[in-house]
């Protein structure tokens, strides 16, 4: 792939939690720039603690991650924020700030980073929270939100500084139907219109098909897979197959790692 | 044998953990020039833990100073010196319970406040998505905290101590008979500036470490209702053991 589109560049990336069990081994993505990329992977595979990485969060114990031309590998933590200004994350539950009203929260980047005046900001905000469908409910408070609204204003939040890069963790679960095609919705729409680059962390095969122009199907800390949804649904893949199929046994065990089954039912308890 | 090799893994853990909230507030210093900047935020949390903490400041204050009128009268009386009152409970109020009581009350009402507030912020990523945002959420949130709390302590002390020498007085005088002319000059002409400043020294002494506690517990506390819990409950604990040993090495370097 040719580096200039490429908008994040991650090669041969380990990182271990603490040390200890090692969540990626040799990971090497590219994430094509104005594209909506997913990240797929069974729970546990490490999704988030990819975009950690990618954000800069967690460091990375070995191999090189390249954010729009920027090695964050020794970044100071000064030129780390200056990146993150140019990126957009919306968390898993929209991590608003509860003392802060809607309006105030899709307001506080622009009153952190600028000395814009109180007019623009508002027409700022508004034009975003309208571009979410929730200008009517800028007075509210964080909770009196739901849980589909609440990652919307999160969604409106991460886009008011205009981002080259939005981040989506998890952005479907404990969604209702509604709700999830109104985010999905968004996703497309905000990508195309603002031109930026969507990575979109989900494991919900059916909704992240009808979105993603390319998907990372991630298992065992490397990517097993890539490629458009159509092409992953024919993938040569047994646990491609599982994964996309949903089924319970395959490559990926049922079981969690566990002494012999009858061996431990007959066993007698040490303290019985 | 092996409780010597205990005793000595614990203290350098407790050694350790002190290291780290030294190395906290160092942090929470460097950081606060910048945070000053923002008076608007430091007002705000001035007023969280400061006035909201008035009620129940000033009730105490005046029963503390009750008990002390009554006390005090007791015991002056059998020497036939009840004019004394006046500096008894002063001294009493301003050097010791004043400062004391005041941090013990600051622990469990602005402390815990302040700790559940920010571990629940982390648990709910509140702080990653300040991060992500560019926003230093030690500049943000946790040093207008902590410097709210630190100016709020000596003046909710202050308050305290005047509450309570009114309460003295109102056993004292009004219910007890002691004279009002000699509880006033007596006092008047007993307690002296220093003693004053070693209350106000105290007091902003117990304004840091309560306040760097709490801040220290919540940033830190695990993301998760049990970790939340267990980081108020040690705001709580840790306080009160840093106030009551404090306060006795504040007093001997007094003397």
């Amino acid at each position: 792939m040719n580096q200039s589109t490429s908008i994040v560049e991650i090669r041969n990336l380990s990182y271990a939690v603490n040390g200890g069990r090692p969540v990626f081994a040799g990971l090497d993505m590219d994430i094509s720039r104005g594209r909506v990329t997913a990240v797929m992977g069974p729970s546990g595979t490490g999704k988030t603690t990819l975009l950690r990485l990618i954000t800069g969060q967690l460091r990375a114990d070995k191999g090189s991650i390249v954010v729009a031309g920027q090695e964050l590998r020794g970044m100071k933590r000064a030129d780390l924020y200056v990146l993150r200004r140019r990126m957009g994350m919306l968390f898993q539950n929209g991590a608003l700030l509860t003392d802060l009203s809607v309006f105030e929260n899709v307001a506080f980047p622009l009153r952190e980073h600028t000395d814009l005046p109180e007019r623009l900001i508002r027409q700022l905000v508004l034009t975003k929270l309208q571009a979410v469908g929730l200008r009517g409910a800028a007075e509210l408070m964080p909770g009196e939100l739901s849980g589909g609204m609440s990652r919307r204003v999160a969604l409106a939040r991460a886009i008011v500084m205009d981002p080259e890069i939005l981040i989506y963790d998890e952005p479907f679960v404990g969604l209702d139907p509604i709700s999830l095609g109104v985010i999905l919705r968004l996703i497309r729409r905000l990508n195309d219109a603002l031109g930026i680059t969507s990575i979109v962390v989900s494991h919900d095969v059916h909704e992240i098909s009808t979105v993603a122009d390319v998907i990372f199907l991630l298992s065992g800390g490397k990517v097993v897979a890539r490629g458009t949804p159509p092409e992953l649904q024919s993938y040569p893949s047994e646990i491609v197959r599982q994964f996309i199929g949903g089924l319970a046994d395959g490559p990926v065990p049922f079981h969690f790692p566990a002494p012999d089954y009858f061996g431990e039912l007959l066993a007698r308890g040490e303290d019985a | 044998m092996k409780l010597v090799q205990e005793l000595w893994e614990s203290l350098a853990e407790a050694l350790i953990g002190l290291g780290a909230v030294v190395r906290f507030l160092l942090r929470l210093v460097a950081a606060s020039p910048r945070a000053l900047l923002r008076l608007d935020l430091i007002s705000q949390q001035i007023y969280n833990a400061g006035a909201l903490s008035l009620v129940i400041i000033m009730l105490s204050g005046l029963f503390v100073g009750m008990v002390l009128g009554l006390q005090g009268f007791q015991l002056l009386q059998r020497f036939g010196s009840e004019e004394a009152l006046g500096v008894a409970a002063t001294i009493g109020l301003v050097k010791e319970l004043g400062p004391v009581v005041t941090a013990l009350l600051f622990a469990g009402r602005a402390g815990t406040a302040l700790a559940s507030e920010l571990g629940l912020m982390r648990a709910t990523d509140q702080l990653s998505a300040m991060e992500m945002m560019a926003v230093d959420p030690i500049r943000r949130v946790v040093v207008p905290r902590f410097l709210g709390g630190v100016i709020a302590m000596p003046l909710l002390a202050a308050i305290f101590s005047v509450i309570g020498i009114y309460g003295a007085q109102l056993v004292g005088v009004q219910i007890m008979g002691v004279d009002a002319g000699s509880f006033w000059s007596q006092m008047r002409g007993a307690v002296g500036l220093r003693d004053i400043y070693e209350g106000i020294v105290k007091s902003c002494i117990f304004g840091v470490t309560c306040s760097l506690i709490a801040v220290y517990q919540g940033y830190y506390a695990l993301p998760t209702a049990e970790g939340v819990g267990r980081a108020t409950t040690r705001t709580v604990v840790t306080s009160a053991v840093f106030i009551l040993f404090l306060d006795y090495l504040i007093t001997a370097v007094f003397l």
